[in-house]
């Protein structure tokens, strides 16, 4: 009895612990299809947002195309919900159930897979075809490139960060869009008098805290100072323009400008663009998706109330007011072990495509495409689309997310410093000292 | 468990349960079932358990980002491990979570489970009610929780999970109200064997509700108790579900735990080594804390509560 009981304590114990490990990785590894089935489907794993159905009409357009038919390929969107999707792309492209297309950020995001083989090179793919050469913004298609190769096809709109305003406040209480960091601060004190949040902030989600550090290290010290960074220099983390912006920041917090609970608000569920809409915030940075967050969630707001500015200029600083940071755009990449490499490049071809540019246009975003100035009067919001086209046209520097332009060894440790900084877990000094021990 | 029924047939009150016995049994061949019996068992805990948990061991000696070929790296993992100033507070974080959760659930499910053991009005129908939440996953419940928690849109208004002590409370919360029926099932179970002539004896004594509760009752729960403590204490060592919804490991790492911290190194940063060596002292963790228990509190020797009746 003594011996029974003990082993199944230790079974309890074991059982528990490993389905923890192993479910989760199984559960991961499930529901894609194929790749070496040699039937002619294709799957193509996607970020499952609100910008899913454009994907989702070019999947409907090119499996009633007569390049499927040709290539003898159907593609099937499988799509992952956002805060999980890189981790189940990786576990996915690990196993033998990998998806023949992926969506990603392109940089670090897809240097792993490149490291290990996984990818397809498109270099002379988009070179030998006019139709991908001649189809997207050549910077764009740059922003997605290793070592010079390209791996990556332009697939959704153009996604600088740009400091979002709710018009109806502003002129409830006689303010003007910020174009000086005194200005900002000016409104924040003029906003809290009246009791509303100055700045709706989903803190759950530490990349939405990183939007405010990148643009404050940009305009206190210039794209340079990140441009170190990124190559792998973790001494860059001491050039003073990065303590000045945690320091900012965190005058910011203790000023309440981000109001009291933003840490258990989030973005990915909807709390922070909620917050905004119902005017509980009057400002919100973040990407140019959340125009189309609101146009799908909150369409009132969106239409009649959403003002945009570039993010301030700050007094002494050297960065440009015009100086951009987000993300280019998203990719397609194709996965080397296809069973129908052809159906997969044709399928991206679709991407250069006159009604692809048009979906994205009515979803408010902004094609990367050639295309794309002639069809910005189309947007459901032209004032808009132009704001976004130039601001990233003219911009001097575009500075890719941190997150997905470190090596994605540092990524994980520098959100976590991050988000301690935003909670007052570790002090200005504190944030710069551990980024700088970054291995 | 027919070796267990045996030895306690040769006592008096539990002659009922003949009947049952036989029913159950294979008539006059009474005694231990065929070895092959166990094969099911042994071979689901085999694959789902011995085989992951060695192939964890072997790649907590490699470099693995979960593509190509796991790269070995003798100990560096280990090494690393050690000197993670995060493993020490995680490890902290761990051993709290573990000894509140334990004293929340226990005195909350003891009280309950005495409570339903008796013949009141309702009683049946409250008790079903109760056990609803056990029968919800505990992502449901966490994302259920952290709805109700939304600091703008929430039930409860405020920065619960922005702060340390609120967020370690609020999973200590979830946890226990989603444990706690299960464990006032088994107080149920284990107060209804109770014998009647001891509150009966009591009661001429002149033994007062309170005096018998813990004269009679809460001794009479021994081995009730040991269980269910084993299973809340190797259940939170293991908890994952709930914090990584409601905080992510937040604010900052102040409520990151051991299973968090693996699946962060797995997951997040695609450091399967790591993440393997983590969890392989978190198995050898687990397994040493609850022989530990098992050894302290005499389980194994299981004596009956009703020696000398």
């Amino acid at each position: 009895m003594e011996s029974y009981s003990r082993r199944w304590f230790l079974g309890v114990g074991a059982t528990t612990l490993i389905s923890a490990a192993g479910l989760t990785a199984c559960g991961s590894g499930s529901g894609s299809g194929g790749s070496g089935s040699g039937s002619g489907t294709i799957t193509a794993m996607v970020y499952g947002d609100d910008a899913v159905k454009i994907q989702v009409k070019a999947a409907e357009r090119f499996n009633a195309s007569a390049a499927a038919r040709r290539t003898g390929g159907k593609v099937k969107l499988e799509k992952v919900p956002a805060s999980d999707y890189p981790a189940k792309l990786r576990t996915a492209m690990g196993s033998p159930n990998a998806p023949d297309v992926f969506f990603n950020w392109g940089g670090g995001s897809i240097k792993a897979y490149k490291e290990a083989n996984q990818l397809v090179d498109l270099t002379d793919v988009i070179e030998s075809d006019p139709v991908l050469k001649d189809g997207f913004l050549p910077s764009v298609l740059d922003s997605g490139a290793l070592d010079g190769r390209r791996y990556g096809i332009p697939m959704r709109g153009m996604q600088p960060v740009i400091l979002f305003y709710n018009k109806t406040i502003f002129d409830e209480h006689k303010l003007q869009p910020p174009t000086t960091w005194d200005q900002l601060l000016d409104i924040n004190a003029k906003l809290k008098k009246a009791n509303i949040t100055p700045f709706a902030l989903g803190g759950a989600d530490t990349w939405t805290e990183l939007m405010w550090l990148e643009y404050l290290v940009d305009r206190i010290g210039g794209p340079e100072v990140f441009e170190r960074i990124k190559n792998g220099d973790a001494s860059g983390w001491g050039d003073p323009a990065v303590l000045k912006a945690a320091e900012t920041v965190k005058q910011l917090i203790d000023d309440g400008a981000f109001g009291k609970g933003f840490s258990s608000v989030s973005y990915n569920n909807g709390g922070a663009p909620a917050v905004f809409a119902r005017g509980k915030a009057a400002m919100h940075l973040m990407g140019s998706w959340e125009y189309s967050t609101q146009l799908g969630k909150f369409p009132d707001f969106a239409k009649k109330h959403l003002g945009w500015c570039a993010f301030p200029r700050y007094e002494g600083g050297s960065g440009d007011i015009r100086n951009v940071v987000g993300n280019p755009t998203n990719y397609w990449s194709v996965n080397a072990r296809t069973s129908n490499r052809d159906a997969a490049i044709a399928f991206l071809k679709d991407c250069a495509s006159e009604e692809y540019a048009k979906d994205l246009i009515d979803n408010g975003d902004i094609p990367t495409t050639s295309n794309a100035a002639k069809l910005l009067d189309a947007s459901p919001n032209p004032e808009f689309a132009r704001f976004q086209y130039e601001m990233v046209q003219q911009a001097p520097a575009f500075t890719l997310s941190w997150d997905q332009a470190v090596d994605p060894s540092w990524q994980s440790p520098m959100l976590t410093e991050i988000n301690k900084l935003f909670v007052g877990k570790s002090s200005p000094a504190q944030f710069v000292s551990a980024l700088k021990g970054l291995k | 468990m027919s070796s267990t029924v045996t030895p306690v047939t040769k006592e008096g009150p539990v002659t009922k349960d003949g009947p049952r016995r036989n029913g159950s049994g294979t008539g006059v061949r009474a005694g231990r079932p065929h070895t092959a019996w166990i094969l099911p068992g042994v071979l689901f805990f085999a694959f789902f358990a011995v085989v992951p948990m060695v192939l964890a061991f072997c790649l907590s000696f490699t470099q693995w980002n979960g593509l190509g070929d796991p790269v070995p790296v003798g100990l560096a993992n280990w090494r690393k491990l050690i000197d993670d100033p995060r493993l020490t507070q995680s490890l902290t974080v761990t051993v709290l979570l573990t000894v509140v959760s334990w004293a929340f659930q226990t005195v909350v499910s003891l009280l309950l489970g005495v409570w339903a053991a008796g013949r009141q009005r309702n009683r049946a129908i409250l008790s079903a009610i109760f056990f609803v939440p056990f029968l919800l996953s505990s992502t449901a419940i966490a994302l259920l929780f952290y709805a109700l928690l939304d600091p703008n849109f929430g039930l409860i208004q405020g920065d619960t999970l922005g702060t340390t002590s609120g967020a370690f409370l609020a999973i200590v919360f979830v946890g226990g109200w989603q444990f706690i029926p299960f464990h006032t099932l088994l107080y149920q179970g284990g107060a209804r064997q109770i014998p009647d002539v001891l509150y009966q004896a009591a009661a001429i004594d002149g033994a007062g509700r309170y005096r018998q509760f813990f004269s009679i009752t809460l001794p009479q729960l021994r081995n009730t108790a040991t269980m269910s403590s084993v299973l809340m204490i190797v259940g939170s060592l293991t908890y994952f579900e709930t914090v990584l919804i409601l905080t992510q490991g937040g604010p900052g790492t102040d409520t990151a735990i051991l299973p968090y911290l693996m699946y962060e190194a797995g997951f997040r940063s695609y450091d399967f080594g790591y993440a393997s060596a983590v969890a392989t002292f978190l198995v050898v963790a687990a397994t040493a804390l609850s022989l530990l228990l098992v050894r302290l509190t005499g389980f194994g020797a299981m004596r009956s509560t009703r020696e000398g009746m």
